[in-house]
């Protein structure tokens, strides 16, 4: 199927301050964000794509760079997203470090560059960051928001806060909070990058440094997670990296090393680390429940008139399917309308990212619903 | 077409406007018939890939779950009606999903093979398991797991304490209110909880 071919980000400059669940504010801020499609005449047909941890709005086709867009395989002409149909919003948010106003950034206040000064992200303050962009695109109800992991989350988040904005949820991959497990792992991550010397507390920019040994090990452990045991048996099992042993503590003798630290190193070399940190919150602290005592059912509520999708992989245990089927609960209880499918595919919580033949023709089936309602207007 | 007839004999027990919860939906064609038909709302419960994208590409809401599991996801008395259709005999806990289709629903209504039509009856007798339209597969290679009779599911009711409001068998698109267990292919019950 055809790609999108070129894209170029555009940016928006917003200078109305941004007032954050932290209770600090953003004075001012700017969003990257890159579109495909037509926006129709009756507006009906914008679908927002929300990122998880490490991605941006860099959604589909080839940018600047040349690089890929991190779900080209899903969005574009004839694709499940279909980009002849749908006028397809990528968005990078607040705190990431792909162009948005983040801790790299100068702080108008101070003259000085933030780093981890930089306030606290929430799931919800991206979406008022992003229902901003929406607005001043002229688009008064998305058909549809779509994300998958911390996506997914966002996806969720908009028909929490802003149900009449919106019409479908696509939420692949997500859960209604992270388990203890799912925040240990993102704390071991973050002590990894603080206690790195070249953190100095946030502030490594000043120093012309990076902390990429903290990066490095984050991303590592990070990576484990996103991959099923069967996967990585299948990938590398105990292939050795050279025909004999070396018995060193220190040299990569299995493969799965190998490839550990070169995602690393590849990783250290492009993303910030308090944007590590930042991202890696906004997961810890999603929780809709908790605001109703934590009923979930209750927290669904102002979600009634809105449409949902369901998506998950059945050997994904960080985003298991069992914490999707308490969101398909919660729907339910609520009467709200939800279709559910749980792939069994074998690739853990990277499946969202792939084009496994059953979840991306029940995506398409269910965008083809969302396109013919858009169309009808 | 009796299939079609069928079909059409069901749809007629779902009272207009009902909340439906259809275990086993398929493709989601007789969901999609009562929203359109009878102002029905409600969701599928499916295990089939395919399956589950059909019913999304028809608009049918659909829930992928393997129903061996059970019914946890939904409420008590959810539902108006709960739909069994062509399901039970492919079900390991046949008589627990009985009990939580009777849990969720305001009425039950279950359809399966009569393992007892005379036809079925006449090849047992010969020696041989019985292999016809209704049940069209050999017995070592059969996906249905549970066979039973129209007056073995009686039984099963009434042990189960949930009240037959109708009752009656299917046999080539017509309704079978004479002797269903032996004259008839198809068993239909309709029951509430007592």
């Amino acid at each position: 199927m055809a790609s999108i071919g070129p894209v170029i980000a555009q940016q928006m400059h917003f200078s109305a301050p941004l007032s954050l669940k932290c209770g600090a504010t953003l004075a001012d801020y700017t969003l990257v964000y890159e579109t495909h499609g037509t926006l129709n005449a009756d507006r009906s047909n914008a679908v927002l794509v929300c990122h998880a941890l490490n991605a941006s709005h860099h959604v589909a086709g080839v940018d600047a760079e040349g690089a890929t867009g991190w779900w080209d395989n899903l969005i574009g002409p004839g694709k499940p997203l279909d980009t002849e149909r749908f006028f397809v919003i990528g968005v990078n948010n607040p705190g990431s470090c792909f162009g948005s106003t983040g801790p790299m950034h100068v702080n108008p206040a101070t003259g000085r560059v933030w780093g981890a000064d930089f306030p606290v992200q929430t799931v919800e303050d991206w979406i008022d960051a992003q229902w901003r962009l929406v607005d001043r695109l002229g688009i008064g109800q998305l058909a549809a928001v779509v994300g998958g992991s911390l996506g997914g989350m966002q996806a969720l988040a908009w028909t929490l806060r802003h149900p009449t904005r919106v019409r479908h949820c696509v939420a692949v991959a997500t859960a209604p909070n992270l388990s203890a497990q799912n925040i240990a792992f993102n704390e071991v991550a973050r002590r990894a990058i603080v206690t790195d010397p070249d953190f100095h507390g946030g502030h490594f920019y000043e120093h012309g440094v990076v902390p990429k040994r903290g990066l490095r090990v984050a991303r590592m452990i990070g990576h484990i997670t996103y991959l099923s045991d069967d996967a990585m048996d299948v990938k590398f099992g105990r292939a050795l990296r050279n025909a004999e042993l070396a018995f060193s503590t220190q040299a990569i003798e299995f493969q799965i090393e190998s490839y550990l630290r070169y995602q690393g190193d590849k990783f250290s070399e492009y993303f910030d680390a308090n944007t590590y940190l930042l991202i890696t919150r906004a997961l810890d602290y999603f929780d809709p429940a908790a605001e109703h005592g934590g009923n979930l059912a209750r927290a669904f509520e102002p979600a009634r008139a809105n449409r949902f999708l369901l998506v998950s992989f059945t050997t994904d245990w960080r985003f298991s399917p069992a914490r999707s089927r308490e969101l398909v609960k919660a729907l339910v209880d609520n009467r709200i309308a939800v279709s559910y499918a749980e792939i069994a595919a074998p690739h853990g919580h990277d499946a969202f990212l792939l084009d496994d033949a059953r979840y991306h023709g029940v995506m398409r089936a269910y965008f083809e619903r969302v396109a013919l309602e858009a169309e009808a207007g | 077409m009796s299939e079609r007839r069928d079909f059409e004999v069901i749809a007629g027990l779902v009272p207009a406007g009902s909340r439906v919860l259809d275990l086993g939906c398929g493709n989601g064609e007789l969901l999609a018939h009562l929203q359109r038909h009878k102002g029905c709302s409600g969701y599928g419960i499916e295990i089939d890939d395919a399956k589950v994208q059909a019913c999304v590409q028809r608009g049918v809401d659909v829930i992928q779950l393997n129903l061996d599991e059970g019914l946890a996801l939904f409420e008590d008395r959810s539902f108006d009606v709960v739909l069994q259709l062509e399901t039970l005999q492919h079900l390991r806990n046949t008589e627990q999903m009985l009990r939580e289709t009777a849990r969720v629903g305001r009425i039950g209504i279950v359809s399966f093979p009569n393992f007892a039509h005379w036809p079925n009856r006449l090849r047992v007798a010969a020696g041989r398991m019985p292999v016809t339209k209704a049940l069209p597969y050999q017995w070592y290679d059969t996906p249905n797991i549970r066979v039973g009779t129209f007056a073995d599911f009686e039984v099963l009711a009434r042990k189960n304490g949930l009240a037959v409001t109708d009752s009656f068998g299917l046999q080539q698109g017509r309704v079978v209110r004479r002797w269903p267990n032996l004259r008839a292919s198809v068993a239909v019950f309709r029951f509430e909880r007592r």
